[in-house]
């Protein structure tokens, strides 16, 4: 195998390392369809520069496919980039900016099965993009917000009105952000910890 | 103008997340010692055989002993890399390795009792709000 040999693998810049009381990592995945800003906010709220991880998708994977890639021969690769905030000096919490075609998520163990919840960012443009990832999510019952990206010439709906194009319940969460700017985006997770916190107190988490 | 509908979808009763019994809380210290007596207990969740290791994107692992002479050159580099706890993601990302490969190559390290694996926390069907208040809590110091 071409391996590079150990002396010269870069890690994590001596700032960017982990305690060693770190114990155990929570994750929340940042979800929507193409180009909605994902890898924007994954960058713009994590406290390392952001890595990717890849996972191969072979031809079986993508058999089952319908317009993308099903002519090619070989192997896909799916890359996902991800982030780290330390919580405490015993727990850390990961963003992963995770593709919104549920194909891709069973590449990963566990991506969305041990989520603590979900942001899945929407651009008013194309609304219909992040459609589908908000059912796959209904389905899995994983708790998600709404994140409506700013983008300077996207049409500006009035939250209700957007509620209603989504079909979400009242009580889920839809903020407008800027994933660009750390504050905004770290306001979209504190948006959805409050969420997940106000269904834990109502016993109504499944 | 109006915006495009979408309809909303129901849970489906397979993916109803079953109670995970053998999650360690973040708080509970000690976690040395409980790994020795039963290695297994931190990273397999289940299994039909029961000889997978369920790695997570997010476990932590931990070099808990010096590579011996006997170790290839990739999993030199991955002890070298946990000497601090690192996820398995980030691993994959400094190794470069596809998540597939890093869960192979850390079983085997599991194996020989060169790492720790430190389990995550997963969500529950009865969610722990002291953990869910520690994240809104280094949120806000973000
Ligand atoms: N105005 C504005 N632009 C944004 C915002 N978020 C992202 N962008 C821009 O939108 C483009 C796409 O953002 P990405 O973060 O790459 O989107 P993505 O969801 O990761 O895209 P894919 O991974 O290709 O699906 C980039 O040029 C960003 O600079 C935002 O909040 N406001
Ligand atoms: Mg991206």
């Amino acid at each position: 195998m071409d391996f590079k040999s150990s002396d010269t693998v870069p890690g994590p810049r001596t700032e960017d390392q982990l305690p060693h009381t770190a114990q155990a990592a929570v994750k929340i995945v940042i979800v929507g369809g193409f180009g909605v800003g994902k890898t924007t906010m994954v960058g713009s709220v994590s406290e390392i520069r952001p890595l990717t991880t890849e996972e191969t998708m072979t031809q079986a994977g993508i058999g089952v496919d319908d317009n993308y890639g099903s002519e090619s021969k070989t192997a896909t690769t799916v890359a996902m980039d991800f982030g780290r905030i330390s919580i405490t000096d015993q727990l850390v919490l990961y963003l992963f900016g995770t593709p919104g075609q549920e194909r891709f998520w069973f590449l990963w163990n566990g991506l969305f099965e041990g989520a603590l919840g979900a942001v899945v960012l929407i651009d008013t443009r194309r609304l219909e993009v992040s459609f589908d990832v908000m059912g796959r999510l209904e389905e899995r019952g994983v708790p998600f917000v709404v994140a409506v990206n700013s983008f300077p010439d996207g049409p500006r709906y009035p939250i209700e009105e957007l509620r209603t194009a989504l079909d979400l319940s009242p009580e889920i969460p839809i903020i407008e952000c800027d994933a660009r700017r750390r504050a905004s985006s770290r306001d979209v997770l504190m948006t959805l910890m409050r969420f997940l916190h106000s269904l834990a107190m109502s016993g109504a988490l499944t | 103008m109006t915006p495009p509908q979408r309809k909303r979808r129901r849970p489906r009763p397979e993916h109803v997340p079953p109670p995970l019994p053998s999650t360690p809380p973040a708080a509970e210290g000690g976690g040395e010692e409980g790994d020795k007596k039963n290695p297994e207990r931190l990273y397999v969740i289940s299994g039909a055989d029961g000889a997978r290791a369920e790695l997570d994107l997010v476990t932590l692992i931990v070099a808990r002993a010096a590579a011996p002479p006997s170790v290839t050159p990739e999993q030199a580099a991955l002890l070298r890399l946990c000497l601090a706890p690192l996820s398995v993601a980030e691993l994959s990302a400094y190794l470069d390795l596809p998540f597939s490969a890093m869960t192979a190559l850390i079983t085997e390290l599991i194996t020989a009792e060169l790492v720790q694996a430190r389990a995550p926390i997963v969500r529950q069907a009865l969610p722990d709000r002291s953990l869910l208040e520690a994240v809104m809590h280094g949120l806000q110091k973000l």
